[in-house]
């Protein structure tokens, strides 16, 4: 009766176990995903709920959208070039330079620029986001709030999901924009594609349902970098590490679900 | 009877009981917090005091057991009418808390900003009144990242009292502090209390100097009140584990941390 083994619970034979396990794995997961989802939707609600903090929604897409302005067209104007690099490059072995504008145009309204704009805001906001919210929660200014009956997630979170909808598809058409021009003076300027034919083409070709769908991708990924970054801030644990932690999170997630997303949205748009 | 009770009792908790995974951390919680007089609550660290502190200042929500705050039973509103509660007390954090983007008077300002409708003016007086209250004239532009810890802790009890709250918690108040700054933080807070007639709740490792400005002591040990009394009844009770504790070493469970800390501050 003294021995170790009989104050254990009688063991589960190691199927039980395992299928145990992967029971109690699969709890944990639907629970974090419960409470990722219950808070998006309770931002959302105070969003609607008075008062409304317009003055906060401004500071953050100064913050989000305004700074990372020129980040976002120092890359606009690189992968433009690159573009037109790579591009007239291909398209002169098939003789058909003039297709450059068209090719540049669809690459970047449809794929490129939603995706890369949205990377890079992620890199550069969603991470402040998370590090600036869990910097709060690990220095109880989060409970602060909450003592003075000022709802946390609305005053934080909520002004945040607001302004990276607005700042995200605005960033995206100006990478458009800069990566077109960047595409033109390379493939144009430098490589000598037929100048006339680069604009026709993108006229001719680029249609509404083009732009139309790459700003519907650019305001998922808003909310996606939003919504996770805010989150894992706002989850931070209360030690060294959990600023650090929830920063990186924040950042790989964001990431991951940009592409993952990217994929759905364009097989939903490409009908 | 029942009506002066609820009256000279500010707060009133019983039966408090939370679990955390497997461990019970609060067991059974009793106080009774009188109206206007400063109740410490001292025990080794890992006992619940923070944790019980949480749920006095309603962040967070107990499995079982009552919180009476000012005659009104605070575990059965909704979470939007506990705002109204939260109206009546101040909370001094630990680190302060202060919201480190803005300066000191925006910080102390912040709660009349959001939540009421008072003017500039009346705002930049009220402000520089609990300023001055607590010996920073004149600091209010300065961000928190410029001002000394103990700076910090004064400003964030200006930020607690500026709604006029009639109770105050306050959250290991000379944390980090050194004992010059703790003894100056300590005749603030009993100023502070005569001065404002407010009830004070404290969780506080300084034994035993905050006894000198406390009036009532709970000593908590294993999630409940060890023991629960006037200073001198405390003090007169010769209880083996609160002596032990006192004398720092611990209260038989964990020796070495509360009694390696305390002995270092005394």
């Amino acid at each position: 009766m003294n021995s170790p083994i009989s104050i254990d619970r009688p063991a589960s034979p190691p199927l039980v176990a395992a299928i145990e396990r992967l029971g109690a794995a699969i709890l944990e997961g639907v629970n974090a995903l419960g409470r990722f989802v219950l808070f998006l939707l309770s931002a959302m609600v105070e969003i609607v709920l008075p008062p409304y903090k317009v003055r906060l929604v401004l500071r953050q897409i100064r913050t989000i959208g305004a700074e990372s302005f020129f980040l976002v067209a120092l890359i606009a104007m690189f992968t433009g070039m690159v573009l037109g690099l790579q591009g007239e490059f291909t398209l002169r072995k098939f003789g058909s330079e003039g297709a450059l504008g068209t090719v540049v145009s669809l690459v970047l309204v449809r794929e490129l620029g939603p995706v890369l704009t949205a990377l890079m805001v992620t890199a550069r906001a969603g991470s402040a986001m998370a590090a600036e919210i869990g910097a709060m929660q690990v220095t109880e200014q989060i409970d602060a709030l909450t003592v003075m009956a000022i709802n946390p997630v609305q005053y934080l979170v909520s002004p945040r999901l607001i302004a990276a909808v607005i700042s995200f598809p605005l960033l995206t058409s100006m990478f458009d924009v800069i990566g077109i021009l960047g595409g033109y003076a390379v493939g144009v300027g430098l490589m000598g594609a037929p100048a006339a034919s680069y604009f026709n083409g993108i006229a001719q070709n680029l249609s509404g349902d083009d732009v139309s769908g790459g700003l519907y991708k650019a305001l998922v990924f808003g909310l996606i970098v939003a919504w996770v970054s805010c989150y894992k801030g706002y989850n931070a644990e209360r030690m060294a590490t959990g600023v650090s932690r929830a920063t990186t999170e924040a950042v790989v997630l964001s990431s991951v679900l940009i592409l993952m997303f990217d994929y759905f949205l364009t097989s939903l748009l490409l009908k | 009877m029942t009506a002066a009770n609820s009256n000279s009792i500010a707060i009133k908790v019983s039966d408090l009981r939370r679990r955390f995974g497997t461990q019970q951390v609060l067991d059974g919680v009793d106080l009774e917090c009188p109206r206007g007089q400063i109740t410490t609550i001292v025990g080794p660290s890992g006992c619940g005091k923070t944790v019980f502190l949480k749920h006095l200042t309603l962040l967070m929500r107990a499995d079982s057991g009552r919180i009476v705050i000012n005659g009104v039973d605070v575990t059965r509103l909704s979470s939007r009418a506990l705002d109204s509660v939260r109206e009546q007390f101040g909370v001094l954090f630990q680190g302060g808390a202060l919201f480190d983007s803005l300066t000191v008077f925006e910080n102390v300002a912040f709660p009349l900003v959001e939540k009421t409708r008072m003017s500039r003016e009346e705002i930049a007086r009220a402000v520089n009144d609990k300023l001055a209250a607590v010996g920073l004239e004149g600091m209010g532009h300065k961000y928190p990242s410029e001002i000394s810890g103990g700076m910090q802790k004064r400003a964030a009890l200006a930020r607690a009292l500026i709604r006029n709250p009639n109770i105050l918690y306050l959250d290991e108040p000379t944390t980090g502090l050194d004992p010059t700054r703790t003894g100056a933080i300590h005749e603030l807070i009993r100023r502070t209390h005569e001065k404002f007639g407010l009830t004070v709740v404290m969780v506080s490792h300084d034994v035993p100097q905050v006894f000198e400005i406390s009036d009532r002591v709970a000593f908590m040990h294993r999630g409940r009140m060890w023991l629960n009394g006037t200073v001198a009844q405390v003090m007169e009770a010769h209880d083996p584990i609160f002596e032990r504790f006192l004398a720092g070493r611990g209260s038989g469970d964990d020796d070495l941390p509360a009694g390696g800390r305390s002995e270092a501050r005394v």
